[in-house]
């Protein structure tokens, strides 16, 4: 049983545990940044996509649309990710140390997050285009009739009822990009997953046996566990707890 | 990305065909076999979750909250350096096969259980009075029916499987996209990124795409009859 206090020793080093709650942060930081902006490509592929159909120039639009949302739908993220390492830009300011990490690091953080929104914007764009085409003819009718041209249509008629239908759905995606997130680990030090794989690496130096033991393994990455399962679940406790919810009215909706 | 239209990675990338064709043979036998027993395992615990035997409930609750939860990444690397630092190593497609299963298993549960549960209770009911036995019950009346409810969600967790056994790369995989990537980083081989990429991307999206479609149109032709059967109610009843 020594091992396994030896490897239970290591989440009372102080150094450790915010050397890991560091990287807890930095999940959350990199899946809702990644969400929040693929929110915004998402909406504008799923706008093009569902109503960018008569004319040359946005039938083109929409084909490029189309494309996108099933190349990135149908593909790895790692891939990806591999493929940002290499091709995409890093802005020079981004270059320099941040956030306690070395400009490499920013530089790849960057380029991962890029990879990871490029890959979360496909889905969420099927899953706003699953909102809007929920949306009744009538809106669009009404908005026309009352003078609404058609941005504004889309602004104030047509995307908030939209957002508000796919709210369950979007904050379930924002579990999947926490875990999507772990494949930064694959290529930086960054987040949770790569930083307990490090601590890891270098159990034998902390846990005071001299050398890396099974019980290491599961004190660490239950630990990481722990973490990503509390986080996720108390996201889908939420979801759950919205969607019984509107059940419940629209139940009573039909009843009255 | 001038790389694209380098003559000379291309020859690279086609010398290099081999290393390509193993990966795409690693990534397929994990595939195969994992969906193999995702279907098992989902089977399995979305009968539990379904059987209103509330200990059995509770087991498959627990197992498709706690996979559901946490990141496959994390499975695999549990599952592999557990079994490596107390020397029982079994390989790292077997160790995929079995993460990627056990983690898809947990989705293909929650599928199977709302497949179940879309069923009228008259259908459970009338089996039973009937005198089927569970078994019997199941195989004959409900999962027949449940079927095409079932198959469009599980099609899309098999083109996630597929994606999914990228993750083998971090365990040192063998798998299209990790050999793709030692192909491009290796000392002899590297430098053709834009050609390796692009190749090892269309092997995905040849496989994928053609998966996701087909859930796709299902799933939209189920929901097509659906409303024309509730439409022809609606008329019947206000006919009456």
């Amino acid at each position: 049983m020594s091992s396994l206090e030896a490897s239970l020793s290591m989440l009372k080093n102080g150094n450790i545990l915010v050397y890991i709650g560091k990287g807890v942060l930095f999940t959350l930081i990199i899946s809702v940044v990644a969400v929040l902006c693929s929110i915004l490509i998402g909406s504008v592929l799923a706008l093009v996509r569902n109503y960018c159909t008569k004319g040359i120039l946005p039938r083109i639009i929409h084909t490029l649309a189309v494309i996108y949302i099933e190349v990135f739908r149908n593909t790895p993220l790692l891939l990806w990710i591999f493929i940002c390492l290499v091709f995409c830009p890093c802005p020079a300011f981004l270059s320099r140390k941040m956030f306690g990490l070395t400009s490499v690091e920013t530089k790849l953080l960057f380029k991962a997050a890029v990879a990871l929104i490029l890959f979360t914007s496909s889905v969420i764009a099927e899953i706003v285009r699953g909102g809007l085409n929920g949306i009744a003819k009538g809106q669009f009718e009404a908005a026309h009739a009352q003078g609404f041209n058609i941005v504004q249509t889309f602004v104030y008629i047509i995307l908030p009822q939209a957002y508000r239908s796919i709210l369950p759905t979007l904050l379930s995606q924002v579990t999947s990009t926490i875990k999507d997130s772990s494949y930064l680990a694959n290529v930086a030090v960054i987040e949770l997953m790569a930083r307990v794989k490090q601590i890891l690496s270098s159990a034998s130096q902390y846990n005071g046996t001299g050398n890396i033991n099974v019980s290491d393994v599961f004190v660490l990455f239950g630990f990481a566990a722990v973490i990503y399962f509390a986080i996720n679940y108390t996201l889908s406790c939420v979801v759950r707890g919205m969607q019984k919810r509107r059940n419940r009215q629209s139940g009573l909706m039909k009843a009255a | 990305m001038s790389g694209i239209f380098s003559m000379r990675a291309w020859e690279k990338v086609w010398l290099y065909r081999g290393t390509f064709l193993l990966g795409l043979w690693n990534t397929a036998q994990t595939a195969v076999l994992a969906i193999l027993l995702a279907l098992a395992l989902g089977i399995i615990f979305g009968l539990l979750a379904t059987s209103g035997k509330k200990p059995l409930q509770t087991v498959s609750r627990i197992y498709v909250e706690v996979i559901q939860n946490t990141p496959i990444l994390l499975q695999t690397c549990f599952l592999y350096y557990a079994l490596a630092f107390s020397g029982h190593s079994i390989g790292i497609i077997t160790t995929g096969i079995l993460a990627l299963g056990i983690y898809t298993g947990a989705y293909m549960a929650e599928v199977v259980r709302a497949g179940i549960e879309a069923i009228p209770k008259g259908q459970f009911e009338a089996a039973q009075s009937q005198g089927f036995t569970y078994l019997e019950k199941m195989y004959y009346i409900i999962l027949p029916q449940s079927v095409k409810i079932i198959l469009p969600p599980m099609v899309n967790q098999v083109v996630n499987l597929i994606k999914n056994t990228s993750c083998l790369y971090i365990i040192g995989g063998a798998d299209l996209i990790s050999l793709t990537y030692s192909f491009v980083t290796g000392v002899n081989t590297g430098g053709a990124y834009a050609p390796a990429y692009l190749v090892s991307g269309f092997l995905f999206f040849v496989i994928c795409f053609p998966l996701s479609k087909i859930a796709s149109t299902w799933e939209l032709a189920l929901k097509q009859r659906e409303q024309r059967v509730e439409f022809a109610q609606n008329k019947t009843q206000e006919r009456r």
